[in-house]
């Protein structure tokens, strides 16, 4: 049952990557403007030109340009960017770690404060402190990762500058880094003093990305938690003379989670796309920014790696969140 | 009942004050040439970076200060408004459209065409949508029409999705049985009693939508990949301020609570006005 649910999931994955080779593909051929024009200096004679075109497999038809492409990519071969002249699956790692440890940080940091919220205002319910708590969510909720990374970067960048607003790591530190995994390898070389030095060039972003979705969590996990609060055998152990809180956490909070655990993994590649837009606005150099600057460039082999990069890890998430539903939730387990 | 009686109770000021922001900031965009203090391209080296009217040094008549090149910021908001609402009202009808179209014939039809459709919304939500819209205006190139165009083809499966789920549960109710054995045909019954029962959850999606919109079009203006550089949007005024955020920090304070409040109210207004408007809440 479970095995084939996955090979089902398996299957419309594929299906939508190629999908967005196809799209991303014809969007960036069907473009009137000529990357291979931008490349070169005003003046390069025809002859220049054709060779050009013909080294990045731009002199062949389209249907013949997206299948060797895709050979390519299936052989792990990107192509080679126009902009940058390197190997655009090196440059994808190089960057991908660096947006990886930004997301993850900020879906730690919405579900921390989001299921706070959550727990608080289920505890209060009926009260202020819930009202108060529908307006903030709702509220957060209106205002996009891009307007609040604005005002964080009004409120502790400038008026009180606390955090760094700029870049992923303060350019004068000696980084003894072998991988591009820089926060995860600070703490295992116990290099505190650099996981800080990270931590604070990211906390700005990262919550520009978590509010969002903390406000989401808060308001979904409420609702379950609320209703989950009416059943009987929550009732039984409030008889038992457990706490609210000790009600909630032990016993509330399992049953209540999992409508929320299947919106959190939807919702965490909305945050991923955020990064894009994120990462421009506070410099930090992940792969969202190098994306931007490669649209900007008109740099297509490097583009289309980027999106189906970003791809290929938002259906990844969805599998796995499937997954765990399916693993989590007994009635389907069985059924 | 009693809990929706409260919350559509609570709505109605809200509705009042989104829409009263909303219809101030879209009176002033149409009347920009009236009402606009200064001419909002003029530029004036020796005015640069005035402050606002209560800070010490602000001049008369430069009620929320200049920015680095010496225009005037109030001036050049009222006239970013013209922007803003043209691609908000353009694009988040476009997409509506698009995706309402798409998403009633696969909820309402199923089988193959649910298939297709469904499978090319699950394709669209595998991009990251704001490089999607920065690719797709690179491609198209910069310009007013190729911001909404960008908009629009990017967020009809907002629309798409909620309206196939209305439309499939709609289809199964009792009353489109009936108006099915009564000889209407799919279209007829698609139009004249699917339709308006989905219409709550539209409208309140297409203010949702216009908020969106708003945004996008200045992220596109902050990637400087928007409309001119000359005319004044907001996102252009906010990519400016965020340069000249230390030394004068209002550049980008006006512009952006501007941003937040528009974008605030149109969502807001939505769901106040679905709350209004839905047959269930009510």
């Amino acid at each position: 049952m479970l095995l084939q649910r996955f090979l089902v999931r398996l299957s419309t994955m594929l299906v939508t990557l190629f999908g967005v080779a196809v799209v991303v593909f014809v969007v960036i051929r069907v473009a009137p403007g000529d990357p291979i024009a931008m490349m070169l200096p005003p003046g390069a004679s025809d002859d220049d030109i054709a060779r050009l075109r013909a080294l990045y497999g731009l002199d062949k038809g389209i249907v013949q340009q997206f299948f060797i492409w895709l050979g390519g990519v299936l052989h792990g071969d990107f192509g080679t960017s126009i902009s940058l002249r390197q190997d655009v699956l090196g440059l994808v790692f190089n960057r991908l770690p660096a947006t990886l440890e930004l997301a993850t940080v900020a879906l730690l940091m919405a579900v921390a404060i989001g299921a706070t919220a959550a727990i608080l205002g289920a505890r209060e319910r009926g009260t202020a402190v819930e009202a108060g708590i529908d307006i903030a969510s709702g509220a957060t909720l209106s205002i996009p990762d891009f307007l609040w990374g604005l005002v964080l970067i009004l409120l502790f960048g400038v008026l009180i500058p606390v955090f760094d607003i700029s870049g992923r790591v303060s350019p004068q530190l000696d980084l003894p880094f072998v991988t591009q995994f820089y926060l995860v390898e600070s703490l295992l070389r116990l290099r505190f003093d650099l996981t800080w030095d990270l931590l604070k060039h990211m906390l700005m972003p990262a919550v520009a990305l978590a509010l969002p979705l903390a406000a989401i969590i808060a308001q979904l996990l409420k609702q379950s938690l609320k209703e989950v609060l009416d059943l009987d055998y929550v009732v039984l152990a409030r008889v038992k003379g457990f706490s609210e809180t000790q009600v909630i956490l032990r016993e509330a909070l399992k049953n209540a989670a999992l409508p929320t655990l299947t919106l959190v993994g939807v919702q965490f590649t909305f945050l991923i796309g955020g990064t894009v837009i994120v990462e421009r606005l506070f410099s930090y150099e992940g792969l969202g920014n190098m994306a931007i600057d490669a649209v900007i460039n008109r740099d297509l082999p490097l583009i289309q790696g980027i999106v189906l990069v970003f791809a290929l890890l938002f259906v990844l998430i969805n599998l796995t969140v499937d997954m765990m539903y399916a693993l989590l939730n007994p009635r389907l387990r069985h059924g | 009942m009693d809990k929706a009686r409260t919350s559509s109770r609570r709505t109605s000021p809200r509705l009042w004050l989104a829409g009263g922001w909303l219809l101030l900031a879209l009176l002033a965009a149409i009347l920009a040439p009236l009402v606009a203090p200064q001419d909002p391209l003029a530029q004036d080296l020796m005015l640069e970076r005035l402050p606002p009217f209560w800070l010490d040094g602000a001049e008369p008549g430069y009620w929320l200060g200049t920015d680095s090149l010496g225009r005037d910021l109030l001036s050049r908001l009222i006239f970013g408004g013209r922007i803003a609402f043209i691609v908000a009202f353009a694009a988040a009808a476009s997409a509506c459209l698009i995706g309402s179209a798409l998403g009633l014939i696969a909820g309402y039809f199923g089988g193959w065409a649910d298939r297709i459709i469904s499978r090319v919304v699950d394709i669209w939500l595998a991009f990251p949508p704001v490089l999607f819209a920065i690719l797709l205006v690179a491609v198209l190139g910069t310009g007013l029409s190729s911001v909404i165009i960008a908009i629009a083809v990017i967020d009809w499966t907002r629309f798409c999705r909620v309206i196939r789920a209305e439309a499939m549960s709609q289809a199964r109710m009792d009353y489109v049985e009936s108006a099915r054995i009564a000889g209407y045909g799919r279209m007829g019954i698609m139009l004249r009693e699917v339709l308006p029962n989905v219409l709550p959850s539209v409208v309140a999606l297409l203010s949702l939508e216009m908020g969106i919109a708003v945004i996008v079009e200045a992220i596109l203006s902050f990637v400087n990949l928007s409309i001119s550089t000359d005319d004044p949007t907001w996102g252009g005024m906010i990519a400016e301020g965020r340069l000249s955020i230390h030394q004068a920090w209002w550049v980008l304070v006006f512009p952006l609570t501007t941003l937040i409040l528009t974008v605030l109210c149109f969502s807001q207004f939505g769901e106040g006005l679905k709350a209004r408007f839905d047959p269930v809440l009510r």
